[in-house]
């Protein structure tokens, strides 16, 4: 039976700005915030059984790309977002590290699950106590594994920082200085 | 009972146990094939018989199961390591299970070695499973396999310089600086 | 129709002009032709479900050889074990296969009861068969969907997806978790089922065999998606017996060897279920049998709910069995257990015990050492992912990298049982 309302969809808001005929002035940094935020490209890292929370977050009941993340993208060269879900252990750690390394500026990592953010319940001699022992991360997701509304609402702040970033915030000297501090070149 | 009673008594069968009766077969299959002298330390634990022979025969009893047509206990269903360290002269032991499809009869066969000399032959010639299972075997425990093709670690990292699951090392990383063993009651 | 005759007849000519050319090019090409190319495929890469690496060497499509390494998860499951107590290990068994978490933790659960002597009443027996059927159905829908998405249908992967949701709801009511279950007791069950939980379920068994129907006819007699997957990878029932095959992976290649039928327990013998087979073992079959089996656990469903008998879910065994907050707060008894379990006080007896379910991808085993404690001192699982994935480059090799992809797929390997 088909569904005869018409749904309310909710777009993006314009940002603040002088508006007049044929032209809409506004500052850069809002347009492109606002570009960034709602077009984040996920990569999803998923190692274990939050990669299958996240399946069910990617599934059309909660489905992630009305904010945006149409195209799960396992290439870092193409993806905005690290999406590290599930336990890194260290063997793995080299290679989280590496597809970080290969993401283009901006990026932004999302550590979802116990195990991404603080090793989780695995406190054994085989598993990184936590992601941001080896890349800087942004939002962390606790849960084990978190509901897919917990990963929507991480993936909201996500949004929100990118909304909000500097366009000078990639070059300026404390994020090098963080990534050095991670020995990330 | 007075001796005209027992004798009118009818004849009860006493219902054995069938898992008994299998298990008993298969002991005396072992005994026919390898003789009495190779196993000790026969239990039947939770209705899975379970012996104990030596590391110079393990590779002839298994081999000698698989070709058996009698019972045919030709699946190799798992086989582990596992330290005893208060044994001396035994600390390490390898279990295998094996299992029979065809009658649904399973076996545990228990090798004990020490530690100083944790050397075994491998099963690689008899079942392919048995391939990635030594690895782990040779990964926690150290076990070494004489003639398996490829024996380096599986699951941890290949420059690990210990034997994880020995008893001797604990379970936590030790460089971990934030969990302090202070609060967690350690 | 003639236009495609007379094309027909375009092809041949082409191909017999390009057999001719490459009969006279392969000697000068022959150089090249043994240099291979070196494929690292993994450990992430999107085909791979969970991490585990495959290093191929390929001439131009073809493989001829591949190396697997493992280990990229590796979390020491059987360590950890040996250092907490038997009702915190549940929390471990679930993240194993963790598409199927009720039946790894109903296993381990039964593992410790036979160790304990403890007799589980028979609603209880019947609640966890519900259970742990439903859990092999979500199991094998995450394959095949994921097989289907795989070769390249997406449409598959959100049809069944939404069917899980459903099962989530039922698992929430049972016992609180979507993913990550930690179901049941040593004993029986936490809570019995709930009149949500039975109308849930009852609800889904009328709304997804239409779906599952749907996802048949999309791809069971799918012409693409056959010659995607008939003759792919096959194996034979001698070598996957040698190779520790089990579950749907073994029945594939004809081998009707289910735990549930020849060693059953929690009540499966009660049960009415066929157990299907495939003939060659090729991903065409598993994904067959995997469909098949997902009909046969609806019939068992049906079947245990129908049937579904009055009385305790639980076993009366206080030594092991947490007692009910109320009863905690006014019985002097249930108030001395519930210090004794939680603070681990009460002994196991000194044995060893072996014991295996049919989990989602074969015979999963539970082999505990016990030495009186409070916690195991050895226990080691038999996975059967970690066993038949030896068998992959073998399957592999001398097929093309697609082909290597949709066999991967089909084997369902499950990363977190691989590595444990």
């Amino acid at each position: 039976m088909m569904d005869t309302r018409v749904p309310e969809i909710k777009t993006v808001e314009a940002p603040e700005g002088v508006e007049g005929a044929g032209f809409f002035a506004t500052s850069l940094e809002k347009v492109v915030g606002m570009a960034r935020a709602n077009s984040l490209w996920p990569l999803p890292f998923a190692t274990s059984c939050c990669g299958i929370e996240f399946m069910a977050t990617m599934g059309s009941h909660y489905d992630i790309s009305r904010f945006g993340s149409e195209r799960p993208s396992f290439s870092p060269r193409q993806a905005d977002l690290l999406m590290v879900m599930g336990t890194i252990a260290k063997k793995m750690a080299p290679i989280v590290k590496q597809v970080y390394e290969q993401m283009a500026e901006p990026r932004w990592v999302l550590s979802m699950g116990a195990c991404a953010c603080s090793g989780g319940i695995f406190d054994s001699y085989s598993v990184l106590q936590g992601i941001d022992r080896i890349i800087p991360v942004d939002v962390y997701v606790p849960g084990c594994p978190p509901r897919p509304e917990q990963v929507i609402d991480g993936l909201m702040r996500v949004q929100d920082l990118a909304r909000n970033e500097s366009m000078r915030r990639r070059n300026a000297p404390e994020y090098q200085a963080l990534l050095e501090s991670y020995n990330i070149k | 009972m007075t001796p005209q009673e027992s004798a009118a008594a009818p004849e009860v069968a006493v219902a054995e146990d069938p898992v008994k009766v299998q298990n008993a077969r298969v002991l005396a299959l072992l005994h026919r094939l390898f003789g009495e002298a190779t196993f000790t330390d026969v239990e039947e634990q939770y209705g899975l018989l379970s012996v104990t022979t030596t590391r110079e025969h393990i590779h002839g009893v298994i081999a000698g199961l698989q070709q058996d047509q009698e019972i045919k206990l030709n699946f190799l269903t798992t086989m582990c390591g596992i330290n005893y360290p208060e044994d001396e002269g035994k600390e390490l032991g390898m279990i295998y299970h094996l299992h029979s499809l065809t009658q649904n009869i399973r076996l545990r066969l228990k090798i004990f070695f020490p530690v100083a000399d944790p050397v075994v032959p491998t099963l690689t010639d008899l079942y392919n499973s048995a391939n990635w299972m030594e690895r782990e075997a040779y990964d926690f425990y150290g076990v070494i396999f004489t003639g398996h093709p490829n024996l380096i670690r599986i699951l941890n990292v290949e420059d690990m310089d210990y034997h994880p699951m020995r008893k001797q090392y604990p379970l936590e990383d030790g460089t971990r600086e934030d969990k302090t063993d202070l609060f967690f009651g350690r | 129709m003639a236009v495609n005759d007379a094309l027909a007849g375009t092809h041949k000519i082409i191909e017999e002009a390009a057999a001719q050319r490459h009969g006279q090019l392969m000697p000068l090409l022959n150089d090249f032709s043994q240099e291979l190319t070196t494929l690292n495929l993994g450990p992430t890469h999107p085909a791979t479900h969970g991490i585990f690496q495959n290093i191929l060497q390929m001439d131009g499509e073809r493989i001829v050889s591949g190396v697997p390494t493992i280990g990229y998860i590796h979390r020491a499951f059987e360590k950890i074990a040996e250092r907490r107590p038997f009702y915190q290990i549940t929390t471990l068994t679930d993240r194993m296969n963790y598409c199927s978490s009720p039946i790894n933790n109903l296993g381990w659960h039964m593992t410790v009861e036979k160790l304990l002597g403890v007799t589980v009443p028979k609603r209880a027996q019947y609640i966890r068969v519900i259970m742990m059927e439903l859990a092999r159905i979500t199991d094998h829908l995450i394959c095949n969907s994921i097989l289907g998405v795989d070769t390249g249908a997406f449409t598959g992967f959100l049809y069944l997806f939404q069917e899980r949701e459903k099962v989530y709801e039922i698992y929430e009511e049972v016992c609180g978790a979507r993913l990550t279950t930690n179901m049941g007791r040593v004993g029986g069950m936490e809570r019995d089922m709930s009149p949500v939980a039975l109308d849930k379920l009852r609800a889904w068994l009328k709304s997804f065999p239409v779906v599952m129907r749907e996802f048949e006819s999309l791809f069971n007699r799918n012409r693409i998606f056959m010659d995607r997957v008939v003759n792919v990878g096959p194996i034979s029932a001698e070598k996957a017996l040698n190779y520790g095959f089990t579950g749907p992976n073994l029945r594939a290649a004809g081998v009707d060897y289910d735990v549930r039928a020849m060693n059953p327990y929690s009540s499966y013998e009660d049960f009415e279920f066929d157990i299907p087979v495939g003939t060659n073992g090729d991903t065409y079959d598993r994904f067959i049998v995997r469909n098949e089996e997902i009909w046969q656990s609806l019939r068992i469903i049906t079947q245990a709910l129908n049937n579904l008998p009055e009385g305790p879910y639980h076993a009366d065994a206080p030594h092991y069995y947490l007692p009910t907050k109320p009863d905690v707060y006014k019985n002097m008894e249930a108030l001395i257990y519930h210090f004794k379990i939680v603070m681990g006080e009460i002994d196991a007896p000194v044995g060893e015990v072996y014991h295996s379910v049919e989990g989602g991808n074969g015979e999963l085993g539970f082999y505990l050492v016990s030495d009186g404690g409070r916690t195991p001192y050895r226990l080691h699982f038999r996975r059967p992912c970690f066993i038949y994935y030896q068998a992959y480059p073998e399957m592999a090799v001398g097929t093309t990298l697609s082909d290597a992809i949709v066999i991967l797929s089909s084997m369902n390997v499950i990363a977190g049982e691989l590595d444990a």
